[in-house]
């Protein structure tokens, strides 16, 4: 590509449609990583305090849950795309537009993030539960004001995680006709062989990602008092 | 104030059962500061643990201040915990709060207003010397000033009894004298009562009135902490109790002196306590009895208030006179104890 045609791409580009496919995609990013971290975070919270020595141990919900949480994780995404095209329907009165992937989107990283909690709940050191079930926490208490609070760096980091992962996912969404970015470039990168537009497309994807693990790093260092 | 009876705890997991505690007895008076030793494995951990339910005795019960901790609900066992406090060896602290967060949560989650947490804490701060450390994260502070907020928090609530898990095996020397100051300072103004374990005799002797032995989950001596060092009756407390008057004659000075006086000489530990130790039995030994006498390590010490020598010498005389001298220690309340004998 010599200079002489980047400049005609230039020219040439819809910036009103990579404007609009933008705004797509942050919209399916930032919508079910709300929804996925209000889903997660209960499920990971009880994924780590019934496994074996927590707090509320309980082998058979346990591994019911963690089976449930394994099964939605092992689905290809796209795979899953289609799969919840009846339950997205349902839910949003229509199975594809940008809104309505919030649907497959949550659902698929809600148990992608719930591992990340469990995960950061289960590196809070056992001693300091202790101490607070010794001073008479309830359960309650010991959610709010124990496991929450100093699993934040850990939780702040994992919402990151899922974010960026989630920017991969909304260019499988695009594809099913959910549009952004990922969408757009597929369609005029592969389908009409404008290359230009593709890359175009991927430098914004790349610099959303840059900027999410920016922010999640700032607030993750922000949070956290080790 | 607290009673354990036939206390026993059996880990079944997977393998062999292991009893951590056989059959443990104890009656802890109030005020007391009671101290249990033992070395690791040996069921200290499991017992403290048993005090607030941390851990769950397989039987047996525990009466603290008139209610059996071992058959409250689990409402009436939060409840019970608040009027006991506990530290910990690795401080255990909330590390996404600061130190005045920290020392606020027992206030918190006994329902305490805002205003009066908040006095509380500044009380707390003072008493503990963090004033100026109140706005600080655990991880900005040294070890010592760790446990002092430990110590804040755990007795922020004005609990009738608080627990020391090895609470200051994780603390330098120097510092570990300052927090045993502190608790000391907290058992008289406050007329706390106070169970601690550890390994280290250093820490019983400071600030313990009675100690506990344990060994193999039994206890294996129990006494006022001035008899158990002045006369171990096991040899685990006597091990115990060398660790603090830790002195070993050397082999070769052993050799060196048998060659020397052949038959009429004996080597001698003497423990002296209270008033035996200002008794001038030296200089005695050798008018009286016409002994030679060579010193070879002496030490004075304190058990609370209560002073606490060991003198290491040889007496060489004839042997009529040594039996004589043997006795006329004893007389004067001096534990001797034969280290080696010429005569055999």
């Amino acid at each position: 590509m010599d200079i002489n045609s980047l400049l005609t791409g230039f020219q040439d580009l819809n910036w009103s449609l990579i404007t609009t496919a933008s705004y797509e995609t942050l919209y399916m990013v930032f919508w079910p990583t709300v929804i996925a971290t209000l889903l997660g975070l209960p499920i990971g919270i009880l994924l780590a305090i019934t496994s074996k020595g927590h707090i509320l141990e309980n082998r058979a919900f346990n591994q019911t849950l963690g089976s449930i949480v394994n099964i939605l994780r092992s689905i290809p995404f796209i795979l899953l795309l289609i799969m919840l095209i009846p339950l997205t329907r349902k839910i949003m009165g229509i199975a594809i537009s940008y809104e309505a992937m919030i649907v497959p989107l949550s659902v698929g990283s809600a148990p992608f993030f719930a591992r990340l909690v469990e995960t950061a709940i289960n590196e809070i050191e056992r001693g300091v539960i202790e101490a607070s079930q010794a001073m008479g926490s309830n359960l309650q208490q010991i959610i709010f004001k124990v496991l929450i609070p100093e699993s934040l760096p850990g939780l702040v980091a994992g919402i990151t995680v899922t974010a960026v992962a989630l920017v991969g996912y909304t260019a499988m969404a695009g594809v099913i006709g959910g549009g952004g970015l990922g969408d757009m470039a597929y369609r005029y990168g592969f389908q009409r062989n404008q290359t230009f537009v593709m890359y175009v497309c991927i430098i914004l994807l790349v610099i959303l990602v840059q900027v999410i693990q920016s922010i999640g790093d700032w607030l993750t260092k922000k949070v956290n008092h080790r | 104030m607290i009673e354990v009876q036939n206390l026993k705890k059996i880990y079944s997991g997977t393998g062999k059962p292991v009893v951590a505690l056989d059959n443990i007895n104890l009656t802890i008076a109030k005020g007391e500061i009671f101290g249990v030793i033992g070395y690791s494995g040996a069921g200290k951990s499991t017992l403290i643990r048993c005090f607030n339910m941390l851990e769950i005795p397989t039987s047996g019960d525990i009466i603290i201040d008139g209610s059996n901790i071992t058959k409250l609900s689990p409402t009436q066992l939060r409840e019970k915990r608040r009027e006991i406090g506990m530290i910990f060896q690795h401080f255990n602290l909330l590390s996404a709060r600061t130190v005045r967060g920290n020392i606020a949560y027992p206030l918190e989650i006994s329902g305490m207003k805002k205003d009066a947490i908040n006095n509380r804490v500044n009380e707390l701060l003072e008493l503990v010397g963090l004033t100026n450390q109140a706005d600080s994260y655990p991880a900005q502070l040294s070890g010592g000033q760790k446990q002092r907020v430990g110590i804040a928090r755990a007795i922020a609530n004005n609990p009738k009894v608080l627990l020391c898990d090895e609470a200051t095996s994780a603390l330098d020397p120097k510092t570990t004298l300052s927090i045993l100051e502190l608790l000391k300072d907290i058992n008289k103004r406050l007329g706390l009562t106070m169970i601690l374990i550890t390994h280290e005799m250093e820490v019983i002797k400071n600030i313990c009135d009675r100690v506990a032995v344990i060994n193999d989950g039994n206890i294996a001596e129990l006494g006022p902490v001035v008899q158990v060092f002045s006369q171990p009756k096991t040899a685990i407390a006597h091990e115990f109790v060398k660790q603090v008057t830790n002195f070993e004659v050397p082999e070769s000075l052993l050799q060196q002196f048998s060659e020397k006086y052949s038959d009429n000489y004996k080597l001698l530990q003497l423990s002296f306590l209270g008033e035996s130790t200002g008794t001038p039995v030296i200089s005695d030994l050798i008018k009286k009895f016409n002994l030679s006498i060579t010193i070879l390590h002496g030490q004075i010490d304190r058990i609370q208030s209560i002073p606490y020598g060991t003198l290491v010498i040889t007496i060489e005389g004839e042997r009529e006179n040594l039996t004589h001298a043997l006795q006329y220690l004893t007389d004067n309340d001096i534990r001797i104890e034969v280290l080696a004998d010429g005569h055999q």
